[in-house]
């Protein structure tokens, strides 16, 4: 394997790991602060891939297409807050589950009757479309560094929104205790709305991203979902932090995993059973990274022990 | 989701084709359609699903149940069970995928019900595991893909590159080109089933010295992949079966694709009378062009409309015969039954190709004249 093959696997790996912290941050935040497992976050990306590719189809505009799913994945996630995910703070987890796996149904059947069963496709705009060359000859998609250039930024953002702002003393607060800073004075119900809806927007962000590059349909986010739940217990619940490193983490063994595995059983045994059993193990290969990680640190890496 | 459809009364003077079924003894046939109508591969599906039913409206005595599988191997299950137990169906159809087909057929056949294969192919029920009761009207997997090897040793390609999804097609489809094809074969890389990323293996095509790319991806595998290598800024020649280039992806992609050549059993500019009547029938109807899977969908229910006329299905000896005759007008045109119940006919070489504003195929000559699959020495029927 060339080190530029290595080096653009390295790129994708990372790209990868950038959008599922886009999904990651919004379910991490809404677990920390509110205690609530939301499996309904799938179903948010898909309100913002469609979104982005509706607006995209009327407009032609990416740029209105992302805005459109920034927004309508926020005003899902804040209706949603407001209708549904108020009445279960008090409850356990299971109840939780139920409902927000309710929603998924609701969403995905709301979707299909709305959209249809036909995969959408957005287009990547013409600016942005095409490869750039990197130092060292490394032809890479200008997209996919768009994708984690921008994931980057939502991420330095959201440590600059948690760390320096009001809003981010009054999260930290409520995530440390909610009775307290509710006696303080914070509006509680209304910053639990503001959370859920800047999660949801970031996830619908998400969607919309990688809508461009994949494909629109019922159903796309539940797969995201799935890992997205490993990046944050990897990197420890709650934790922004924990969700950038457990992100980068995933996307790095999963896509490294498929592409050096394989490679890597060929040196040892016959090619084609090679091929088999490497990808075998490729996928589960960020499954063995959490049972590593949860064996030496059970909070996950940087969780509250 | 479920789609109950009775297929309505209408006078045969309507039909105007004077189909063979149009015969006061015709038989009553409960028909059970399995399918994919939601999903990346929902576009498959529902193109079998209305060529079906554009070939069989009017006729009263053909039922139709439809039903959602998914492209989930375990719903698929259910639903045979489903619809052989307490539907009481005769014939079962319209499974996509090979590793679906390989879940219900032989499990249906076992119980006695016909299956009319539309799609999928897969070598094991073409060889060892055939069944008297099975028939497949579309392809053994391997077919195009041997037809495209072949073409691709008399057209100087030396070295691929092969990819296809981990699952029985896209095993048999590499194994069909690898039979045929005599050059290099640089790579061979397997997806999983309904990927939508294919980064990690567009960085291994660059860094390969193959020349070609080819590969099996249908429904909207074959539009992610297409639309990331478009804007990689890789240049290797792609190639594949038709199912990476039907018309569903085509018009996804756009002019990406044009010039890519790929092998089919039909086109749409196929000159037959049987064909120039479908894509019109097909157009008017539901307005859009057909695409493969609308051909197979339509060949089915004229083949099983065809059997109706001449036998009735609880006489299953009789009716096995009926099929057998192949006693139907083809979009192909020639269209015959090998002893293995798998389709005699011709592979096509197509290419991608601008008719106005709309990107789509146009045959370019035959690849492999009178194909046939190579498992059938394995079937005992």
């Amino acid at each position: 394997m060339s080190l530029i093959l290595l080096i653009e696997q390295v790129l994708n790996g990372i790209q990868f790991g950038v959008m599922l912290f886009l999904m990651a941050a919004g379910l991490t935040l809404i677990f920390g602060v509110m205690g609530l497992i939301n499996l309904a976050h799938g179903s948010l990306y898909m309100v913002g891939a469609f979104a982005a590719a509706t607006v995209a189809g009327w407009t032609g505009s990416f740029t209105l297409a992302l805005v459109a799913a920034l927004a309508a994945a926020a005003a899902a996630g804040a209706l949603v807050e407001l209708l549904v995910i108020r009445r279960l703070y008090d409850r356990d987890h299971l109840d939780q589950v139920l409902a927000t796996f309710a929603l998924i149904l609701i969403f995905s059947e709301g979707t299909r009757y709305v959209f249809g069963s036909f995969p959408l496709f957005l287009d990547i705009p013409a600016a942005l479309s095409g490869p750039v060359v990197l130092p060292g000859g490394i032809f890479y998609p200008l997209y996919r560094l768009v994708i984690i250039a921008v994931g980057l930024l939502v991420a330095a953002g959201l440590f600059v929104l948690i760390a320096k702002t009001r809003i981010g003393i009054q999260i930290r607060a409520g995530e440390a205790d909610r009775e307290m800073i509710a006696a303080l004075g914070v509006d509680i119900s209304k910053l639990y709305t503001l959370v859920f809806a800047l999660g949801a927007a970031l996830a619908g962000l998400a969607g919309a991203l990688v809508g461009a590059i994949q494909s629109v349909q019922v159903g796309m986010g539940e797969p995201v979902l799935i890992l997205a739940f490993v990046v944050i217990v990897i990197g420890g619940i709650g934790s922004i932090k924990g969700a950038l490193v457990g992100a980068l983490l995933v996307g790095l063994t999963d896509t490294l995993g498929g592409a050096l595995l394989p490679t890597l059983f060929a040196t040892f045994m016959e090619p084609s059973s090679a091929n088999t059993i490497g990808s075998a193990v490729a996928s589960m290969a960020i499954y063995i990274l959490m049972a590593g990680v949860l064996l030496f640190k059970p909070s996950g890496l940087f969780g509250a022990t | 989701m479920k789609i109950k459809s009775l297929i309505a009364a209408v006078s045969i003077a309507a039909l105007g084709s004077g189909a063979a079924w149009a015969d006061a003894h015709s038989s009553k046939v409960k028909v059970g359609m399995i399918t994919t109508l939601s999903g990346g591969g929902a576009g498959l599906g529902i193109d079998v699903r209305d060529g079906f039913m554009l070939a069989a409206k009017g006729n009263d005595n053909l039922e139709l149940v439809i039903e959602d599988d998914q492209r989930k191997p375990d719903v698929a299950v259910q639903l045979a069970d489903k619809l052989i137990q307490s539907e009481k169906v005769d014939v079962l159809t319209g499974i996509i995928w090979s590793n679906l087909a390989m879940a219900v057929v032989p499990a249906a056949t076992a119980q006695g019900k016909f299956y009319l294969s539309p799609n999928a192919g897969p070598s094991a029920l073409a060889g060892k595991g055939c069944s008297p009761l099975y028939f497949n009207v579309a392809w053994q997997n391997d077919a195009f893909n041997e037809a495209a090897g072949a073409w691709a040793n008399d057209n100087g390609i030396k070295k691929v590159f092969l990819m296809a999804p981990n699952y029985p097609a896209g095993q048999d489809m590499i194994a069909g080109f690898k039979r045929t094809y005599k050059g290099d074969v640089v790579e061979e890389v397997y997806t999983k089933l309904g990927q939508t990323d294919y980064a990690a293996e567009i960085a291994q095509m660059r860094a390969s010295d193959a020349d070609t790319i080819y590969f099996f991806l249908p429904g909207g595998m074959g539009i992610s992949f297409m639309k990331q290598y478009a804007g990689s800024g890789v240049d290797k020649a792609v190639m594949g079966p038709a199912f990476s280039f039907d018309q569903g992806i085509l018009g996804a992609i756009g002019d990406a694709a044009l010039g890519v050549k790929n092998t089919s059993h039909w086109s749409k500019d196929i000159d037959n009378e049987a064909n120039k009547k479908f894509v019109a029938d097909f157009q008017a109807e539901y307005g859009r062009l057909p695409s493969l899977y609308a051909a197979q969908g339509y060949d089915t229910a004229l083949l099983l409309q065809s059997a109706m006329g001449k036998a009735d299905v609880k006489d299953a000896a009789a009716f096995q015969a009926a099929l057998e005759e192949a006693d139907f007008a083809s979009v192909r045109g020639k269209f015959a039954f090998a002893p293995n119940h798998h389709p005699i006919q011709d592979i096509f070489m197509r290419e991608v190709v601008k008719e106005g504003d709309v990107v789509t195929n146009k045959v370019i000559g035959i690849a492999s004249p009178d194909h046939q699959d190579v498992y059938g020495a394995d079937c005992k029927l």
